[in-house]
């Protein structure tokens, strides 16, 4: 019954783009599906209203209207407002000089807190600062238990006072942070019923007595339309920074991030999607807009790659492939990396059109494994040598690996076509000499045509991806 | 009537605005005008009812009262009360009171599976039932020292095992203890996951298979939601119930402002019941579903 936004958008706009001219009634009609998509995806009735009527307004402008490629420019029009309404640029975490800054997290049951903490713990541990967690939800059974582990699996200190009273623990905790040489303080708090006025006065007094440079919101992207009175009441008794979207890796479209960020004026500053530490991610506006419009997080992919990728690796590799010597050893580093970025659901997910792929169950990670092990299954030298590989081979290979001798084919067969698709690509980036001199650069070049050939490799380009199956 | 008052109060902050209109409109009397209809669709679409079936419904009531010739607003609101409640499956039989019985919680991450289990293991102990309870959420950190308290705090034996364990065979453990102690009641928690989780998906699977396989009394599989969950929910309910063969749900913290209107989809979808609905803290919170009452929750202030 419900589409997601994505393929509901990209069915309309496919509708425009074959019609040259559009008339008033197009517009209403393309708006009209806009409409519901967005209240398929949970932004708030009030909100969409103002949203619709905003984008009617601009697209029957006269240069819209008029202009050659009108469905280009309603597309346009729709992306620019989604992309307003989110906040237009990303808003960064940045700490003051105090030490130690506090942020504090507070939110419904269930919304993702803890979780939320270790996270954020874990992120500001890799940037460098020394952060400290403090459990202050002394209601829900084991709440600090599951802070603990969650800290001891990042190496993150936790704070627990005597888990009774979360004021004094809040404040204790700050104090142990500046004796103990901590820099940054998570304060992780109980989850709150925005109605339960007692328990907001709790938050609001914890915030008293640590003075927090930040307090987030974490908010669970499945939050259906009550969104708009859950982060009103929050922000009027705490008066919270910024929004923390949880489970953004489950397919809601977190519609509620568009709400929260018009009826409140706050920004969403992360997005948490995955059950690792490492999974939470600055929020985007743009990126998300054209994520919810069908255009894909390109650059999203690639941030991740350069992130994840180890440099020096890297360059190495791409001077070999500059070189024409594109081995097995390469394909297998390149699968591992595709693994690492969180495999390829993931990565497809934010490739236009990714989500139909994956609707449609046309990935099966298990592929990854088991080029994997065909690899694994190859001698040293067959791996640098592919033109070693003859029949024998092929079925020695097939045995090890648990495979069919034609899954090993398969294997060589993408294997030949990327690495054709390396020497294309040769001709097309401009021929740095792979000296030594300017390493650093070099790698970052690097990191863009691995990532390019990965994606080719996979059978991402043109979005074909029966080569995949 | 106790849980209603409770329902209506909790969602009467929200409603407060649409309530006003709808005494506007009645003080105007009979008029069943283009605004009508468009409030309450603007109304069920707050609720988290979702777009299309907020339509249907008011299309249909709509259609009734023009036939019916209904003379006013009242009797239309009463129409409508009838046909959301009419949309909900009702239950065939309750698996926490008709024992011998065991019972496997799932749903997505922090939906309030966990507190379910403790507030319903205490409820039966109460009754006098003979309660057993099993932590198969063998993920997430400190879930079975929650389910530990919430057992403790009932009286009520648990059966455990460390984290990382395979849940499949703390069920198998479960069901085995249940069977020396004579348990009548056996409630199973399991760690939550995102539907869009295929080998989580698949991983309780196998643990609903085991269970059904290898208990001797009904098993019923129980999806538990959020209030709060908006239109993805349906999604959430239809990909569990595809790998599990749901038996029915349970709503949760009905006590904010949410309306969980997205219950109403899910019942009428998937022809699943309601057993239970959260509204408030405490463990005479957890009350039986009244369809009707829900409906005029959702539609009344």
């Amino acid at each position: 019954m419900f589409d997601n936004l994505s393929g509901r958008l990209q069915g309309i706009f496919s509708g425009l783009k074959s019609k040259g001219r559009l008339s008033e009634a197009d517009i209403d009609a393309a708006l009209r599906e806009v409409r519901m998509a967005l209240l398929e995806a949970d932004v708030n009735y009030k909100v969409v209203k103002g949203f619709i009527a905003n984008c009617r307004e601009r697209c029957l402008e006269a240069k819209v209207m008029q202009s050659l490629n009108p469905s280009q420019n309603v597309i346009k029009v729709v992306l620019d407002e989604l992309t307003a309404l989110m906040g237009s640029t990303n808003t960064k975490l940045i700490l003051s000089s105090r030490i130690p800054n506090v942020i504090m997290l507070v939110g419904l049951q269930g919304s993702g807190k803890t979780t939320a903490a270790a996270k954020l713990a874990y992120r500001l541990k890799r940037d460098g600062h020394s952060p400290l967690l403090v459990a202050c939800d002394v209601y829900r059974p084991a709440a600090a238990d599951q802070l603990q582990t969650l800290g001891d699996e990042i190496g993150v200190k936790v704070y627990r006072g005597d888990g009774k009273d979360p004021i004094a623990i809040a404040k204790t905790g700050v104090r142990f942070a500046i004796d103990n040489l901590r820099d940054v303080v998570i304060i992780d708090t109980a989850g709150r019923l925005h109605v339960d006025d007692e328990m907001m006065d709790e938050a609001a007094r914890i915030k008293e007595a640590t003075d927090p440079d930040y307090i987030f919101m974490v908010l669970d992207a499945m939050t259906g339309q009550d969104v708009v009175n859950v982060a009103q009441t929050f922000a009027s008794k705490v008066d919270f920074d910024g929004v923390i979207m949880s489970k953004m890796d489950g397919d809601a479209r977190g519609g509620g991030a568009l709400s929260i960020r018009q009826i409140t004026g706050k920004p969403i500053m992360f997005i948490s999607a995955g059950e690792k530490p490492q999974d939470l991610e600055p929020f985007y506006p743009d990126r998300m807009a054209k994520r919810i419009l069908g255009m894909g997080d390109v650059v999203g992919i690639i941030e991740r790659a350069v992130e994840m990728a180890d440099q020096e690796q890297a360059a190495q590799q791409a001077e070999r492939m500059l070189k024409d010597e594109f081995t097995y050893v390469d394909f297998l580093d390149t699968l591992k990396q595709v693994k690492k970025m969180g495999g390829l659901s993931k990565l497809l997910k934010d490739l236009p059109g990714g989500d139909k792929a994956l609707a449609s169950g046309q990935v099966d990670e298990g592929e990854l494994d088991r080029i994997e092990a065909i690899i694994n299954s190859m001698t040293k030298q067959e791996r640098m040598k592919p033109g070693l590989i003859n029949g024998s081979r092929r079925e020695r290979i097939a045995k090890g690996a648990g495979v069919e001798v034609y899954d090993v084919n398969q294997v060589i067969k993408r294997f030949n076509e990327t690495r054709k698709m390396m020497k294309k690509m040769q001709g097309m980036v401009p021929q740095g000499k792979p000296g030594k001199g300017k390493k650093g650069k070099k790698g970052k070049g690097g990191n863009m045509r691995q990532m390019m050939g990965m994606m080719r490799s996979m059978g991402l380009d043109g979005m074909d991806l029966s080569k995949f199956r | 009537m106790a849980w209603f008052d409770k329902l209506s109060r909790g969602l009467s902050n929200t409603r407060n605005s649409f309530t006003e209109s709808m005494n506007v409109l009645f003080r105007r009397g009979p008029k069943l005008d283009e605004n009508f209809y468009d409030d309450l669709e603007e109304t069920l679409i707050l609720g988290d009812m979702g777009f299309q079936a907020a339509e249907d419904i008011v299309a249909s009531v709509r259609d009734t009262a023009r036939r019916k010739a209904l003379p006013d607003a009242q009797a239309v609101m009463d129409l409508l009360e009838d046909s959301i409640a009419q949309q909900f499956k009702q239950a065939e039989r309750d698996p926490f009171t008709d024992l011998p019985s065991l019972v496997l919680f799932v749903g997505i991450n922090g939906a309030g599976k966990t507190t379910t289990v403790g507030k319903l293991a205490k409820i039966a102990k109460d009754r006098g039932d003979a309660v057993l309870i099993g932590s198969a959420d063998t993920f997430r950190a400190a879930a079975i020292e929650q389910l530990d308290i919430w057992g403790e705090r009932a009286g009520v034996e648990i059966v455990k095992r460390e984290r990382g364990a395979d849940p499949a065979s703390v069920c198998y453990d479960v069901i085995q203890r249940g069977e020396e102690t004579g348990a009548q009641l056996i409630l199973i928690d399991t760690s939550g996951r995102l539907h869009t989780s295929k080998d989580l998906m698949r991983e309780l699977q196998k643990v609903v298979n085991v269970t059904r396989k290898r208990s001797g009394i009904p098993v019923s599989v129980v999806l538990v939601m959020d209030a709060t969950t908006g239109q993805n929910g349906l999604q959430q309910a239809r990909e569990f119930n595809k790998s599990l063969d749901l038996d029915g749900v349970i709503i949760t913290k009905l006590d904010g402002t949410a309306k969980g209107g997205i219950a109403v989809a899910v019942s009428r979808e998937l022809e699943l019941p309601i057993y239970r609905i959260g509204v408030g803290e405490s463990i005479d919170d957890l009350q039986a579903f009244d369809a009707h009452e829900f409906a005029r929750a959702l539609i009344t202030g």
